[in-house]
């Protein structure tokens, strides 16, 4: 038996392409929204599996140093250096800021940390680790800073020593990496106007210069102006322990939140990107519903264009099953080509996006298998007419 | 075959019902016997179209019998119970234009119907190339409807017609679009195939040029038929 929608698809080819084509870059866009929530979740297990921890301790009544601000003393890290089955821990600092080049600045999140320590960039693509205790940097590829370029971090120039590749934020953003003192001074310490100001309303306090207390003003000034936060410590476990029992033990003992990889990235993917998360899903939602309308349209004027060859084809014996098919098989090919084109736009462009667009596989099935189901679903409209096409039409009268 | 093409006898046919049926037909008689052309003419309004929709099983009667061959296909209700099939394989069509379908090249369009009776494909497109051949557009087997003219498209139409070797065929006035001499070329064939194939061929027609050559010519008035022999027979080049 011919296939009826196959020769009819050869037949006016050029309006079936183009018709796929523009379907296909709806498609592509939906695949990208896809790939868009793929990647954001992708960043999240890379921030996580980038720091090297098997448990990140902040603040008590906090979410992290991610989801929520924490601060906390830099010696705690000893403390937890005691506790059993902690091998190692190592300050760390998150502030996510504008980074100037030259006279541009990009948006990055800078990282504080103590080389060979937790939180240091596990590779690098080019150049090399940081060895100076101040004003190096290495930066994640993404914020387009070459080798030996100088950044601006509040009142610090800092040099480019390193390049690393896919360490970004929650967020997207890519990451810059300064010794962990460097770090504290950008997130901590006030400028110069306000350390001044500072200290004069403490001296203008008579609570805090008390004339009988020699050496107090002093402690006072200098307590203020010391810096000794970080937003986190990450904690590596020995091996064959169990790291939420660890987690456990902080929690109890050191009055601190301490959070096991599953918690965090339940937390990063399950609340910090959620809301994207549904604005995406929204979209998703809109561009199948888009989709659907097109191809329902697309097909329902073909099939009425039709009309008179499918009473023809009533009349002279065939089948509704052979022409419902031919009107389904010709919708399932529109959403064939439109697949394809979706396909590999969706490829074509997705590195040029300023976020990582993870395409999967498995979406991309899932995605087959949508855009599938829409078009049959969509061809149900145009069947209905062509399978109510009065035969005797083809006769006159 | 045996016995006749397609014998009718007292069809009627009723629209609507109480005081607002419109009887489209009274009583209709008709025998076209295998291998016989006959005209069908009559005014506006009078019938013709009904009759040519229950004799292609498109509507059914209200009343009366018609026998195909030897099997009486309705006698107050249809005998057969799949109409589809029954004009698949056993009723030719020719329209008055000829509505191919335009994504099938002439030889598919032919073919179609045999495939869709079930033949394999290779079968199928041996009997559309020899019916083709008769009718001499062999040579545009191949060619889309679209370049083909409109004489060319009739006698693919006409081919499409006989594809399943119908006892009869309905021709809905098959030279309305085509001149003259066209119009007489159509008429030729249709008889060259009702001879040849022993084929029962009906055709409603309005055109004057064509009526002389059918040597029987049912006219159909107020949805009654009248036979009037010898309008046409041995006066014309047939």
């Amino acid at each position: 038996m011919i296939s009826l929608a196959g020769r009819d698809i050869l037949h006016s080819w050029s309006k079936f392409v183009l018709t796929g084509i523009g379907l296909g870059l709806l498609i592509g866009v939906t695949l990208t929204m896809a790939g868009v929530y793929r990647g954001m979740v992708d960043d999240a297990k890379a921030l996580l599996n980038n720091s090297g921890a098997d448990i990140w301790v902040v603040q008590q009544g906090t979410q992290g140093p991610y989801a929520e601000s924490s601060n906390l003393r830099d010696d705690v890290y000893r403390a937890l250096l005691t506790q059993p089955g902690v091998s190692r821990a190592a300050n760390v600092t998150y502030l996510t800021m504008q980074v100037r080049v030259g006279n541009t600045d990009v948006r990055a999140m800078v990282v504080g940390f103590e080389p060979g320590q937790p939180g240091e960039p596990g590779y690098l693509v080019a150049g090399r680790q940081i060895t100076r205790s101040h004003y190096e940097a290495v930066a994640d590829m993404k914020t387009g800073f070459q080798l030996g370029d100088t950044l601006r971090i509040r009142r610090h120039d800092y040099r480019v020593v390193g390049l690393t590749r896919r360490m970004v934020s929650s967020g997207g953003d890519p990451m810059v990496f300064i010794p962990l003192k460097d770090a504290q001074e950008a997130q901590f310490l006030k400028d110069n106007d306000a350390i001044l100001n500072e200290r004069a309303r403490t001296i203008a306090n008579p609570v805090l210069n008390r004339p009988g207390v020699p050496g107090l003003l002093d402690a006072i000034l200098a307590s203020q102006n010391a810096n000794h936060n970080v937003n986190a410590v990450l904690v590596q476990i020995a091996s064959n322990i169990d790291p939420e029992h660890v987690a456990s033990e902080i929690r109890r003992w050191k009055h601190l939140q301490a959070f096991t990889r599953a918690q965090l990235e339940d937390i990063l993917v399950s609340k910090l990107i959620a809301t994207s998360a549904k604005q995406i899903g929204m979209f998703l939602v809109i561009l199948s519903i888009v989709s659907a309308a097109i191809v329902a349209f697309i097909i329902y004027t073909m099939t009425l264009g039709k009309i008179r060859e499918i009473a023809v084809l009533k009349l002279i014996g065939t089948r509704n099953r052979t022409i419902a098919g031919m009107i389904l098989q010709q919708a399932m090919g529109l959403g064939v080509i439109g697949f394809m084109v979706g396909k590999t736009a969706a490829t074509v462009w997705a590195p040029f996006f300023p976020k990582f667009v993870l395409l999967e596989q498995g979406d991309t099935v899932r995605g087959f298998i949508v855009v599938m189901f829409i078009c049959a679903l969509a061809s149900t409209l145009a069947i209905r007419v062509a399978l109510r096409v009065d035969p005797a039409t083809a006769i006159g009268g | 075959m045996k016995g006749f093409g397609i014998h009718i006898e007292g069809l009627r046919k009723r629209y609507g019902e109480g005081n607002a049926a419109v009887d489209a037909l009274k009583d209709v008689n008709m025998t076209v016997a295998p291998g016989e052309v006959v005209g069908l003419i009559g005014p506006s309004g009078s019938g013709k179209s009904t009759l040519l929709k229950c004799l292609g099983a498109v509507i059914e009667p209200t009343a009366g019998r018609m026998t195909l061959g030897d099997e009486v296909i309705f006698e107050d209700g249809w005998k057969i119970p799949d109409l589809r099939a029954l004009r698949r394989d056993r009723i030719g069509f020719v329209f008055q234009a000829p509505y191919l379908i335009p994504f099938l090249d002439v030889i598919d369009n032919v073919a179609l119907l045999p495939m869709l009776a079930g033949k394999p494909n290779g079968e199928a497109r041996n009997r559309a190339n020899e019916l083709l051949e008769a009718l001499d557009v062999g040579h545009r087997a191949k060619a889309q409807p679209s370049q083909l003219s409109g004489g060319e498209q009739q006698r693919v139409a006409i081919a499409r017609a006989l594809a399943n070797q119908p006892p009869v065929i309905l021709a809905d006035e098959p030279t309305a679009p085509l001149d003259s001499e066209r119009a007489l070329s159509v008429v030729r064939i249709l008889n060259d195939m009702a001879q040849q194939f022993r084929t029962a061929i009906i055709v409603v027609t309005h055109d004057e040029k064509i009526i002389p050559t059918f040597k029987r010519v049912y006219h159909i008035r107020d949805g009654q038929t009248h036979e009037e022999k010898g309008l046409g027979a041995g006066k014309s080049e047939f």
